[in-house]
């Protein structure tokens, strides 16, 4: 059963398990310093579909798809499944997860909601509300830029703030098991807003939030960040991130040797020519299912926390000038169980 | 963390952080390409006329063949990549207008021809259409009170 550790983090006793996981990429991510991890790089963006909202619902398709044969599980086996992505309506999760017959939870964190799918599986395999959840999230650059920016073939320069869109989709299957990785805790954000309106720095925005949940992750569990192998942040960027080292260093949190960003491990930021890095929920999601979770899964990292920062911004809410609020959700991933702790402790 | 640091300081430090983009290269970058553009139109005037066109029939077809080679390159994809460097050199010439109303007929047409394509094909260029008549006509009040004295 999750118990409650501290004021806002969340043991998880059990220590539910991600028994299958599976990422899904587009072409210039293929390019990128992760290639060999990911299990499918389609060569074409399209995917074959008609249209680019189309071609993001068929990249999360194609997640579940590969995560469900790699563990050997079908989705008749799934309790649920908790989906999200960038788009109006969340459509890609929807329409990509219609002939699956799986009960959904639609979810919007905006690119912290492969995290939050992650914290809600998590506890409800924990408290044995599930045997089987899904978590998978999704975006697409082409169908984000038609509805957050400018149409696709429109000759604008972006600014070097500006982050990429990434062309991906993760699925990680949780479960109970006593195969690494396990899921130790979660901390749920709260929404964080320091006045960021510039919707080319969204590293900006989300910093606060990131370096929030960390704090209270910190305090909660009374441990420090030398405690971890890694910690992983979605989507800040390179200004995102060196903002969230520098607020906890005010706090005197020190995370700088442990701390690296989905968005920057994606892309070779000067060769692929994406600014201040890689963005969207299918970023974190598809580093978190291939490169990160396949280090855990082989004990090359023990202890990560990945922390997924969303921008919770509308194109509505930008133009009337509001602010840009940050969320970001913590997972705190291991390659060892409570159960295993006490195992060692024991002998 | 937002009980200590106030939204002016976070900017503050969130100002530090930033990289800047480069004004000097990217004037450099927009005379240049601009210049060259408007060379081309000046090269295509200078062409018609030779063919026997009167000047202001040959420079209204030089702007037309800039706004089709734009449309074109915006087409093959290729406009948003010279952009990407070119910046103000490709947008500010009629080039750009073109682009603008080329980019979304393309990229909306997958939500029909009259809501998708015929909507959106204005949504960048309909401003500069509004609001460059409205200067026009108050320009034109302005001259015509100047003349009536």
């Amino acid at each position: 059963m999750p118990t409650r550790q501290g004021r806002y983090t969340l043991r998880l006793d059990s220590c539910p398990s991600i028994v299958s996981f599976a990422a899904v990429v587009g072409k210039k991510e293929g390019e990128g310093p992760l290639a060999q991890e990911f299990d499918i790089i389609c060569d074409d963006t399209t995917m074959g579909e008609k249209t680019w909202e189309k071609a993001e619902s068929r990249l999360q398709k194609d997640a579940v798809n590969r995560a469900l044969s790699k563990g050997g599980l079908s989705a008749s086996e799934m309790d649920f499944i908790l989906a999200g992505d960038l788009l109006n309506q969340c459509i890609s999760s929807t329409y990509g997860l219609r002939d699956l017959n799986i009960p959904l939870f639609g979810l919007y964190g905006a690119c912290s909601t492969m995290a939050e799918s992650l914290c809600l599986g998590s506890i409800m395999v924990d408290s044995g509300a599930a045997g089987h959840c899904v978590c998978v999230t999704s975006s697409h650059f082409c169908s984000a830029e038609r509805q957050f920016r400018y149409p696709l073939e429109y000759g604008s320069q972006r600014p070097p703030t500006a982050q990429w869109t990434v062309t991906g989709s993760g699925c990680a299957v949780v479960a109970p098991s006593c195969k690494a990785p396990y899921v130790r805790a979660v901390t749920v954000g709260k929404i964080q807003d320091m006045g960021i309106t510039d919707v080319n720095n969204m590293g900006a925005a989300m910093a606060p939030a990131a370096a929030d949940t960390l704090k209270t992750f910190f305090m909660d569990t009374g441990t420090t960040p030398d405690n971890y192998d890694l910690i992983l942040t979605g989507d800040l960027g390179q200004v995102g991130s060196q903002l969230v080292e520098e607020l906890l260093q005010r706090e005197s949190f020190d995370i700088s040797k442990r701390h690296s960003d989905c968005g920057l491990l994606i892309f070779d930021i000067k060769e692929q020519g994406v600014n201040a890095g890689g963005s969207g929920c299918g970023c974190s999601a598809s580093v978190l299912c291939s490169h990160i979770l396949n280090k855990i899964q082989h004990k090359e990292l023990n202890n990560v926390l990945f922390l997924a920062t969303g921008a919770l911004m509308s194109p509505t809410s930008l133009q009337q000038g509001e602010s840009i609020p940050g969320i970001a959700h913590l997972v705190h991933l291991s390659s060892t169980s409570y159960q295993d702790d006490c195992t060692i402790n024991g002998h | 963390m937002s009980s200590k640091l106030t939204p002016d300081e976070y900017s503050e430090i969130a100002k530090k952080a930033e990289h800047k983009s480069s004004t000097v290269k990217d004037c450099i970058m927009a005379f240049l390409v601009g210049g060259f553009i408007c060379t081309i139109g000046e090269a295509l005037i200078s062409l018609y006329m030779r063919g026997g066109m009167a000047r202001d029939v040959a420079s209204t077809l030089s702007s037309i063949t800039l706004i089709f080679i734009a449309a074109l390159l915006t087409g093959l994809h290729a406009f948003d990549n010279i952009a990407k460097y070119a910046g103000a050199g490709t947008l500010v010439p009629i080039t750009g207008f073109s682009n603008s109303m080329a980019a979304p007929a393309l990229d909306f047409k997958s939500e029909g021809f009259i809501l998708g394509l015929g909507v959106k094909m204005f949504s960048i260029a309909g401003p500069v259409i509004v609001y460059g008549i409205s200067a026009g006509i108050i320009y034109g009040i302005i001259i015509y009170l100047f003349k009536l004295y």
